[in-house]
Formats: structure tokens, C-alpha cells, sequence
């Protein structure tokens, strides 16, 4: 089976971006996932929050390893180069990539089996590493291009398909990449658009990881009674921890203040986080004693969602101050793929001179 | 061998008790004398407290291979006194300290010992247990000095030299010096019958190793993501990276870096991070040795078949497993050439020498670019760690980089539509863009089916085309990668192939077989894949040993299947055992065993 190619049938009058370029611009290849699949929901939300962003598509790398998460990449901004490489090891060649051109708008797509099965040390790694990108996670507990076996998030008790229990704990990511440094984690449904976009433009413009977890059921393999990631199963615990807005540089910023009423009527906190490409994102959290922007307080938060058996969603912790890879490494501010022979290469009279170490 | 500028020896000490800048400065003195010399340093895969050795070779003809024999060891740790004493040729010299007296295991008929109490000297002169072990090895490089001819004004002006911005330091390794120097003088017969006498033979020459001269190479080439994982013996090729890095790359004004270096988590980590990095566009490199190669494997199978270039420095070392980390070998010629899963085949170098891992390294750049594939810089623990006397390293400013084919944004504007893998020229050699380049660029890149546009397939036509265009290009490669170096000799119908590290031993068994009337061509290959005049050497000679570093004759099996020449036509010789070859092995080899004789 070869790729399809997808209609393309423009409406004339669909609003353009700041590029000029409509939302369909930001689109890529014709899905070849289930038909409900939630990976797709996830593709059109980052086809949303890449053409608000206003994301220039040659400038950005999308980058996967290997499952029906990683085949994703194919399916948005067919302008920007994409890398569809080997199971578990998308954030290293992520991070080389990220490494060589400080310019590009790094892009990785993964599952929970690619993340947190083979490439579990690798999603750690490159958390700490503080890699400038944005890395989405599809999780939907199985493993679906090899017909549905358990993956290392499904929870204790969830039942597969052919009624088999899984016994074995499960690896929650966002509780992970808190404890490992991560800088920016999120965690959203996929049928949740409306909050799964501001995350996504919030995770684009962090400078550093934005780890975004997003539960996105498996409609062949889990999505039955009995399945914690079911798509009923996810609506019926969904808790929205944190309501995130991103507000990009070039709109004014309208600040609320703190302790202003949420439209839930309860007294929340809202925080305004100046990210480092000058947008904002304004946090409300929906718990008075929550303060997302504290590591210890987001953790905590979270484990007792899931001790009441709740997945907490919103842009669960950001850390705006964060070092990022091209901080820590204090690669030059033009991209090193951008650097002359000449900026690199010493030249024969620093080696003659240099020899004289050597005898 | 003994004679004046022509011999060996070796010094057994424990290792982290700083022998080696001892055995530094004694090879670097004999250096400045002109004179042609080699070290090599056995050492044990371990940090401190067990046995080490560094042998010495000088020699005026410029035969630096490992030394067939020694002439004398100085036996300076009990644990090895039996194996010590057992090592000196018939009629050589084993000096020990004599601080306490001659233990049993080191007498022997035949060899003249000599003790110098360097114990006791260092005791009564210098303070702390630590100051005197350290100093009880600059004391013994005083008493060789004194034994073997050394310039005592080298060894001073060495010592200024690396001790002159700490004079405490300076004013004990100068009074250890002479210690160890006047005692030899006062209580042996000075100088021995072989000695050191000035040369002019080195002033265009330096000493250095493998994997410092490789990193040179790579800062020279432009490389500028280097990814890694520490491994024994590749790790001091990274960390001379980083050094000349620092010293050439870092901006004086802004303190900005053009350079970045990654410490992964794992071999397959920097294996990936230097693929991203050269997909983008970057010139990136890792660096490892034999387990890493392994780990490395599934993503040199994607990087062949999508097409990127990345260069792998495999400084290699004994394997299987775990193996000898710090022992030699060339293990490892089967596990490059044909690395991952499905057909794969990359190309590999193999420098001789750290002179030959600088201008490879550069080369590797230009092919890894040139190809879009992975190179393999095949040096080994003997080229990367050991200091070696080889012409000045010299750069050519007239050098540009061979980028190979990208596309830019220009290029692309003229292009109806741009297929990544599309073979325009019939050399196998797609042309690429790299992220950022925008318009019609764009393209992408998987490890699963595709098709010249970069379109997901699973047509067998599709996938047979592409395939069979990567076939193309390595054949392409051929024509691009460095030829066989041949030393002939009128009328010899023995030929000798060999490869890598052993070149300096079977140049001087080619010498020692002449000198018994053995006349033998020899060719050094440099490079896989193979020449023509590869098979033509085999072909033209009645019979062909090839000589290499493994048990299993990985470069003949090579040659064997690549050049389909018959497994009778080469008769391997194999040294395995972990240290650098000697000529001996090779002599013996030859003149022993009647030739075309299969293993």
C-alpha cells in the first residue's frame, strides 16, 4: 500500500494566517489509521495550533520513531520536512537535529509504546537534556500496529480486548518527566480540542522539552468496557486541573489577576507565564492549593487525581525559566548548520603552531 | 638489535601511581634527540593497583612497530617479577629496585640484572607516601637516562616544560631526577653496551596519538555536533574534541560555541543524535569501540537505506563481549561492513597511524557527505591511545568541503518536482535538502519502504529500484575512497596484504624477509570497499598472506566474499592475543610455514 494523496479542495474563502496561509496549508497526508482513531483528533489539533501560531512549515522537523503514533507525522505540514525513524529513539535523533539547527521548530510525535517501553531512557534523557521541542505523546495504553498487547501506561485492572488483565503498574509519563526536570508538561484527551490546542501553541513556543501526554483512545484495540483508556472511560475521569490560554507576543495580554472567579464559580488562582518567545500563557488552576508552576505542588496534585482515580489534564507544571539545551550548551546564536568553512576550520597556521605541543 | 639507537625495553609498574608521565618523559626525551622511537602502553582495564607496562622501541631505521624482543625490563612491581624477568632476550638486562634484596623469582641464568634502590632514595628524600611513589618514577627514568645515553639537558628542558608554572613540583622531579641518575652512575657500569646516540631524524616529525590527531581531523573538517558515550579506547578522542573545541571555537566576544557536544545515555543515543545532526545538515561524528558498534547497529541500517551521512570512529579494541577493553585488535571489520539488518553495506577507512586518522577523519566528512552514509573510521586501541612518531600534521587552506549534492532553495525553484531519492547523475547519489530549505523541499524521511519521491511503499518494484540504486552508490564509492598504499620489491611472488595498525610490523617484516631472501610485495589496504588492483595483487602473486588482528580472518572472508577471490589463494596470519603486532609474527609466519597453506 502506497501513501494517498489527499483531495485537495480549497474553500476561497477560508481565513488565512499571519503567513497568508490558510489551515489547510498546515495539513499533510491522508490519515492510514482506524477510522476514530484518536491520533487523528491529535493531528488536527496540531494542524490548529500550528497554523494560530502562524508556524512558519519549512522551519519545522516533525519527528516520530515507530507505531501508529509515529506515523502521525505524515498527516500534517506536508511543507516542513518530516523523520519517521526507529522504535524508541525519535528524541535522540530529535535532539541531533535540534542540536545542529537551533532555527527549526522540533516537532516529535510518539506513543506510549515508543516512549516508555523501548525508548523509556531515551524520553528521559532528552527530557533532562532539555531539548528545545515540542514532544507529544499518543497514549492509548496498547500497542496497536502489532494488534493490541498491553504498553507500559496501560493501568492495573484494565482489561484488553480478549478479556486479558493487566497486573503490572503502570508508567504515568507526566509524573515521570516531573520527576526526571521536565520543563513544561501537559496532559490532554484527544477529544478535547478546545484544550488540547492552547497546550500545544503553549509546548511550541516553550524553550525547551513540553513534554504533552495526550490520552488518545485506540478505537480497535482498547476502547471496550473494561479499558482505562477508553474514550467513555477518559470523558467519565477527565479532570481539568489546569485551564491554560497561550497568548502569542504580537496580542495584547490582558492580565486578570490572581484569585479572580473561574466560570465554574469556584475561587481559583490564575498565573501569567511570560514564556521566552515574549507569548504568555495564563494558568487557572482549578484547585485553590495548586500552583502549577511548582514542581513539588504539581506532583502532588496529580498523584492524588489519580489516587481518586482522576487523570488531571491542563498544562500541568511550566517552568518559563528554564535552561534549555542551547543554553546549557552555549551553541551559537546562528544555527551551527549555518556556519561557514572559514567559522569552523583553524587553519594551516594554528596547526603549525599547534605541533609544537606535539614534540 | 643492540646496538647504539636500536632497541627495546619495557617498565612493569602498577598502574595509578603515575608511571605514565614517567614513561612519557622518556619516550619524549629520546624524541628530542632525534631519534626515531615508539611507545606502547599495556595497561590494565582498571584505575588503580594493577600491573602496567610500557615498552620503549628505538630506531634509527625507523622501525616503530611493537619491538620483537626486548632488552631489558624494569621490573618495578612484584606482581609481575616471574613474567618480568621471562620477558629479557638472551643476554639482556633486567633492572629492579634494589631497595630490598634480590627476591628469588627474579634471578636468572643469562641476563645481567642491575638494582638501583629507588625505594629507599625517595624515602630518605622526599616527604608523604604519595610524593614518593610518584617521584620513585621519575628516579628511575634517571637511572635509565644515565643507562641509556639520554641527554640529561632534555630530560631538564622537559621537565621545565611541564612542571614550569609549578616550581614545588618542578624542584622535586629535577631532584628525582638526579637521584635516580647519580645513583646509576655511582653503582652500575654506564651507559650499557646499547645506547642512545643523537639523530637529526625527528625534526619534522611529533608524537602523538590516534585520537587526538582523528579529533584534530574533525575540527579541521568542520564537524560540529559530536555525540558520544564513554567507552574505553574511543573515550580520549571525544575529550580531545571538546579540548580543541574550546581552544578554536568558542567566540572571544560572546563566549558562544560553534560547536555542540552531547554526552547520550547510550551508544544508540549517539548514534541518533549524530543522525538527526546529519540529516539536518550538521557534519556530526560519534566515537566508540566494539559494543557500541553493536548497539549502533539498527540505526546504521536506517542510515544507509534513507540516505544520511554520519561518520563513526570505531577505535577498536578485543572483543566479543566485554572483551579486553584496553587490549588491541581488529575485530571488528565484519561487524562495520556490513552493520544492521537486511543488505547493508558501509564504506571504511583504516588509517595506519595517528598521521593517516587526521587526513581520514577529514575524508570521512567529504565521503559521509559526498555518499549520504555512514563511514567508519576504523582505528584501534593501539593507533587511538599510544603516542606515535609521525610527520607533522599539515593543512591544505586551499580546502573546501565536498558537501555532495544539496538542494537549495534556488536549485529547488528550478526543479518541476523534487524527488529525494531520484538517481539523476547514475551514480546511485540522490540529491537531498536539508530542513529550513522550504518551497519544494520538503520531503519524508522513514526507515520503512520508500520510493524515489520518499513515499511511503510496499511495491516490490518500487522498493527493488531503490535498493538496488544503494547499490549503485557503494559501488560508486569505490571510486572515491583512498587506494591501496603498495611497496614492491623486484621479482617478489609473495605478497602480503594487510590493513590498519599492523603496517609498521609487516613494512619491517618485509625488511627482515629481504634480508633472508624473501622477496614479498606488500599492500596495505586503506579502505573498503575494495579496488580492482585489490584483486589484481591477489591474482599476481603465487601466494598471499593476509595479515590482520582477529582470530577469525575477518579482512580475508572480506575479500574473499567482495571480491570473489578463492579462500586457498590467501593464507591468513593472525595475532589476536590483544597487543600491537610484531614483526616477528609475521617473519616466523612467512619464512616458517610453507605458503599457500589455508588456516
Amino acid at each position: 500500500m502506497t501513501s494517498i494523496a489527499k483531495p485537495i479542495a480549497t474553500h476561497p474563502r477560508l481565513k488565512t494566517n499571519s503567513l497568508g496561509l490558510t489551515i489547510r496549508d498546515y495539513e499533510g497526508g491522508m490519515s492510514t489509521l482506524c477510522a476514530g482513531c484518536g491520533h487523528d483528533s491529535v493531528t488536527a489539533a496540531i494542524v490548529q495550533a500550528a497554523w494560530e501560531l502562524a508556524l512558519p512549515p519549512h522551519r519545522a522537523a516533525k519527528m516520530s520513531g515507530i507505531g501508529c503514533s509515529s506515523k502521525t507525522t505524515a498527516y500534517f505540514m506536508k511543507q516542513s520536512h518530516g523523520f519517521n525513524s526507529v522504535h524508541g529513539r525519535m528524541p535522540s535523533v530529535a535532539s541531533g537535529a535540534a542540536a545542529a539547527n537551533r532555527g527549526l521548530n522540533v516537532i516529535g510525535i510518539s506513543g506510549d509504546g515508543d516512549s516508555l517501553s523501548i525508548g523509556l531512557g531515551q524520553l528521559t534523557h532528552a527530557i533532562r537534556r532539555n531539548t528545545n521541542m515540542l514532544y507529544v505523546i499518543e497514549n492509548n495504553g496498547v500497542y496497536g500496529l502489532t494488534k493490541g498487547q498491553f504498553s507500559a501506561s496501560a493501568d492495573i485492572g484494565s482489561k484488553l480486548k480478549k478479556g486479558e488483565t493487566n497486573e503490572q503498574p503502570p508508567i504515568d509519563p507526566v509524573l515521570l518527566a516531573l520527576s526526571v526536570g521536565a520543563t513544561f508538561v501537559g496532559r490532554s484527551f484527544s477529544g478535547d480540542k478546545q484544550q488540547l490546542v492552547p497546550i500545544l501553541k503553549a509546548a511550541i513556543s516553550h524553550r525547551g522539552l513540553a513534554l504533552v501526554d495526550v490520552i488518545s483512545p485506540c478505537v480497535t484495540f482498547n476502547n471496550h468496557e473494561g479499558s482505562t483508556k477508553s474514550y467513555q472511560y477518559t470523558r467519565d475521569h477527565d479532570v481539568a486541573a489546569v485551564e491554560a490560554d497561550y497568548i502569542p507576543v504580537c496580542d495584547p495580554i490582558e492580565i486578570t489577576g490572581l484569585g479572580a472567579q473561574s466560570s465554574n464559580g469556584h475561587a481559583d488562582s490564575l498565573r501569567v507565564v511570560q514564556l521566552h518567545d515574549g507569548g504568555t500563557v495564563r494558568l487557572r488552576s482549578t484547585s485553590p492549593d495548586y500552583d502549577p508552576t511548582d514542581r513539588a505542588s504539581a506532583h502532588q496534585h496529580i498523584s492524588a487525581c489519580q489516587r481518586r482515580g482522576e487523570i488531571a489534564t491542563g498544562l500541568l507544571f511550566v517552568d518559563s525559566g528554564s535552561r534549555s539545551l542551547h543554553d546549557v550548551l552555549r551553541t551559537s546564536s546562528t544555527p551551527l548548520v549555518d556556519l561557514r568553512h572559514e567559522d569552523l576550520c583553524p587553519g594551516s597556521a594554528a596547526l603549525d603552531s599547534l605541533m609544537k605541543r606535539f614534540r | 638489535m643492540n646496538g647504539v639507537n636500536d632497541f627495546a625495553f619495557k617498565i612493569g609498574t602498577v598502574n595509578g601511581t603515575g608511571s605514565a608521565s614517567a614513561n612519557g618523559l622518556l619516550m619524549r626525551s629520546i624524541f628530542r634527540m632525534g631519534i626515531p622511537v615508539s611507545g606502547k602502553n599495556l595497561f590494565p582495564s582498571n584505575i588503580q593497583g594493577l600491573p602496567t607496562w610500557y615498552e620503549i622501541r628505538v630506531n634509527g631505521d625507523g622501525h616503530l612497530g611493537r619491538a620483537p624482543e626486548l632488552d631489558m625490563v624494569v621490573a618495578l612491581n612484584p606482581a609481575t617479577y616471574a613474567k618480568d624477568v621471562a620477558a629479557v632476550r638472551e643476554g639482556g638486562y633486567l633492572l629492579y629496585d634494589s631497595s630490598w634484596p634480590l627476591p628469588k623469582q627474579l634471578e636468572r641464568e643469562g641476563i645481567t640484572v642491575l638494582g638501583v634502590p629507588f625505594g629507599k632514595l625517595c624515602v630518605e628524600a622526599f616527604e608523604g607516601d604519595r610524593e614518593r611513589t610518584l617521584l620513585r618514577n621519575i628516579a628511575y627514568t634517571g637511572s635509565l637516562a644515565a643507562l641509556l645515553g639520554i641527554d640529561m639537558q632534555v630530560v631538564d628542558e622537559l621537565l621545565n616544560e611541564t612542571f614550569g608554572k609549578k616550581p614545588k613540583l618542578l624542584d622535586a622531579n629535577h631532584k628525582a631526577i638526579r637521584l635516580g641518575y647519580d645513583a646509576a652512575v655511582e653503582l652500575l657500569e654506564c651507559p650499557l653496551p646499547f645506547r642512545l646516540e643523537r639523530m637529526d631524524a625527528t625534526s619534522d616529525s611529533i608524537l602523538i596519538d590516534g585520537n587526538t590527531a582523528a579529533a584534530l581531523g574533525a575540527v579541521y573538517a568542520g564537524a560540529t555536533v559530536g555525540a558520544w558515550y564513554p567507552i574505553t579506547p574511543s573515550t580520549s578522542l571525544m575529550e580531545a574534541f571538546t579540548g580543541f573545541c574550546q581552544k578554536y571555537r568558542v567566540d572571544p566576544e560572546t563566549n558562544e560555541r560553534k560547536f555542540a557536544i552531547l554526552q547520550a545515555e547510550d551508544e544508540l543515543a549517539a548514534a541518533g543524535i549524530t543522525i538527526g545532526a546529519g540529516w539536518a545538515g550538521a557534519r556530526a561524528f560519534t566515537n566508540t569501540s566494539g559494543p557500541g558498534i553493536s548497539l549502533m547497529q539498527e540505526f546504521l541500517g536506517l542510515a544507509y537505506y534513507a540516505d544520511i551521512p554520519a561518520v563513526f570512529f570505531n577505535i577498536q579494541r578485543c572483543g566479543p563481549s566485554t572483551g579486553m577493553p584496553t587490549r588491541t585488535q581488529q575485530p571488528d571489520i565484519l561487524s562495520m561492513a556490513y552493520a544492521s539488518h537486511g543488505d547493508t553495506k558501509h564504506p571504511i577507512l583504516f588509517p595506519a597511524d595517528p598521521g593517516e586518522a587526521f587526513e581520514m577523519a577529514v575524508q570521512a566528512f567529504d565521503l559521509a557527505d559526498r555518499l549520504q552514509t555512514p563511514i567508519f573510521v576504523a582505528s584501534d586501541l593501539d593507533i587511538g591511545m599510544n603516542d606515535w612518531m609521525v610527520k607533522k600534521l599539515e593543512w591544505d587552506d586551499s580546502y573546501t568541503p565536498d558537501r555532495g549534492k544539496v538542494l537549495t532553495a534556488e536549485d529547488l525553484e528550478k526543479l518541476a518536482r523534487f524527488s529525494r531519492y531520484r538517481d539523476v547523475d547514475g551514480d546511485g547519489i540522490a540529491a537531498r535538502t536539508l530542513p529550513g530549505v522550504g518551497g519544494k523541499g520538503a520531503y519524508f524521511v522513514r526507515g520503512s519502504g520508500h520510493d524515489m519521491h520518499a513515499d511511503y511503499t510496499e511495491d516490490s518494484a518500487a522498493y527493488c529500484e531503490l535498493v538496488d540504486r544503494l547499490r549503485r552508490k557503494f559501488a560508486h564509492a569505490i571510486t572515491l575512497v583512498p587506494e591501496p598504499m603498495v611497496i614492491k620489491q623486484e621479482g617478489a611472488e609473495i605478497g602480503l596484504i594487510t590493513l590498519g595498525g599492523c603496517d609498521a610490523a609487516v613494512r619491517e617484516a618485509q625488511d627482515l624477509l629481504r634480508q633472508q631472501g624473501i622477496l614479498a610485495d606488500v599492500m596495505r589496504i586503506r579502505a573498503f570497499p575494495f579496488q580492482d588492483e585489490v584483486k589484481e595483487f591477489i591474482e599476481s602473486h603465487e601466494s598471499v598472506y593476509v595479515i590482520e588482528q582477529n582470530r577469525d580472518a575477518q579482512l580475508r572472508s572480506l575479500l574473499m566474499i567482495e571480491l570473489g577471490v578463492p579462500r586457498e589463494s590467501m593464507t591468513p596470519i593472525l595475532d589476536y592475543g590483544g597487543l600491537p603486532l610484531t614483526a616477528r609474527v609475521v617473519v616466523e609466519a612467512v619464512a616458517g610455514a610453507p605458503a599457500g597453506v589455508p588456516a
